[in-house]
């Protein structure tokens, strides 16, 4: 996974990844498993497996994440591809909301005999 | 998105349709990799893209204002509303490239007049009073409109339609907040809210589209789970909600045969002029010419934005890509951030 602010993580991975003997797992990258569970749902993350390729990481995400017919639907994504949010930034990253109440409709008075607004 | 190639032999039309109808049949949802007809596909397109459209052009008529509203308390809520239409915006267009298509694709035909958007907002917001019925009848019919469509049979559109409801409601409420004000407030305050509801009624009425028996598609689209009540049915649950909601407002509806029906506990209401409706549809509207020239000047006008971003995205790739040739390794996300 990218980090936006630190990438201490991932370049821990990259080191490992050098020392380790080609084909063996740990040389598989890190791919995240988004599983959909039912039609209708949005896919939800679920976990995260190594596979050397997309194909057996999909196999192998069926055979741990939808034993029990947890799913209808999978998808794979290298974790390297996703790029995030850093925990260390949340507040300001996301502090413009914070004072913007009047984008919910409780911050407005409407009369008790208003109905259906 | 890639796909696992099926290893399964290849399956014929009519067993795939039998098995999208039963799914429709079961209230299932379709999702963007299942089979589904062409008409099916283009039906969800037209309706998605037109809804998309409508998000966007609505910013016109509401960002008309934003100078000119009353207080910065208003001025922020108006902010944030015009702020949320182009997040709908964004919603629906993804919605829609789950079906096949290009988000830009759609803005071509947009502008070239071979899509439409919703024709209410062919009508100019004349005072701040404007702002406050756009709110609650525009945003109020639309809400009507919009909350069945969240059990639509495709999935996509479905899911987009729960936030945009969610977020919908904000923009009632404040509309009827800005009415219910300048209802109470001076004379002159209120016959200008008098004056925006007179004029935005009966447009707000024809949001629903024509009388069912002139609404062709409907049925079809009934059938696919795509549409769930009819226009006439939509229409007739928006007058009944609203009528009382008038009445709280202190504010009349320009329809004198406007009353409530004691035996079937409707209100029955007066001829729709629907000429006036083909002829706003049909590009004769007050404002038809001014929101799509305005809408190409935006894009026009905000190219070099995307164009810098584009710019700027390219150069980081690039020294990426000279570091990792240097150091003989794979990008290390570190000096990706050093890159300048």
């Amino acid at each position: 996974m990218t980090d936006l602010e630190d990438a201490g993580g991932v370049k821990g991975a990259t080191a490992s990844r050098a020392a380790a003997p080609s084909s063996t797992p740990h040389d598989w990258p890190l791919w995240e498993v988004f599983v959909r569970g039912r039609r209708g749902l949005d896919h939800t993350h679920v976990g995260s497996l190594h596979a050397p390729d997309a194909q057996l990481a999909l196999r192998n995400a069926r055979d741990v994440y939808t034993r029990r017919q947890e799913g209808v639907s999978i998808w794979v994504v290298r974790a390297s591809d996703i790029t995030a949010t850093s925990p260390q930034e949340r507040d300001p990253f996301f502090d413009p909301a914070a004072d913007k109440v009047y984008r919910h409709p409780t911050f407005y008075t409407v009369p008790a005999e208003a109905k259906h607004l | 998105m890639t796909t696992l190639a099926e290893e399964s032999g290849p399956v014929d039309d009519a067993e795939l349709l039998v098995e999208f109808e039963r799914m429709i049949a079961d209230e299932s949802r379709i999702e963007p990799r299942d089979w589904m007809p062409d008409a099916y596909r283009r039906t969800l397109v037209r309706q998605i893209a037109q809804h998309a459209h409508s998000e966007i052009i609505g910013m016109q008529p509401e960002g008309n204002w934003i100078t000119r509203a009353p207080s910065l308390r208003r001025k922020a809520i108006l902010i944030a509303k015009v702020q949320d239409e182009a997040g709908h915006g964004l919603y629906l267009y993804s919605a829609a490239e789950t079906l096949g298509v290009d988000r830009s694709e759609l803005l071509e035909l947009l502008d070239g007049g071979r899509q439409k958007y919703s024709s209410i907002f062919n009508y100019p917001t004349l005072t701040w009073a404007d702002v406050g019925a756009v709110g609650w009848l525009v945003d109020g019919a639309a809400i009507t409109n919009q909350v069945p469509i969240t059990r639509c049979s495709y999935g996509p559109y479905a899911r987009a339609m729960v936030r945009i409801c969610k977020e919908e409601s904000f923009h009632q409420r404040q509309g009827f907040e800005i009415l219910h004000t300048l209802s109470h407030g001076t004379p002159e305050q209120h016959a200008m809210a008098q004056d925006a509801v007179d004029r935005w009624w009966w447009p707000a009425l024809m949001m629903f589209g024509p009388p069912d028996a002139q609404s062709p598609n409907s049925a079809q689209s009934m059938a696919w789970g795509i549409k769930r009540f009819s226009n006439d049915e939509l229409r007739q649950r928006f007058v009944d909600m609203t009528v009382p909601q008038a009445q709280v407002l202190g504010l009349t509806l320009p329809d004198a045969a406007l009353q409530l029906d004691d035996e079937s506990g409707h209100y029955t209401y007066g001829p729709i002029d629907w000429d006036e409706f083909y002829r706003v549809v049909a590009g004769a509207g007050p404002c038809n010419a001014e929101r799509i020239t305005h809408h190409r000047r935006a894009r026009a006008d905000g190219a070099w934005v995307r164009e810098a971003a584009a710019a700027y995205a390219a150069k980081h790739a690039d020294n990426i890509h000279r570091i990792s040739q240097l150091t003989g390794d794979a990008p290390d996300p570190v000096a990706m951030e050093a890159a300048p």
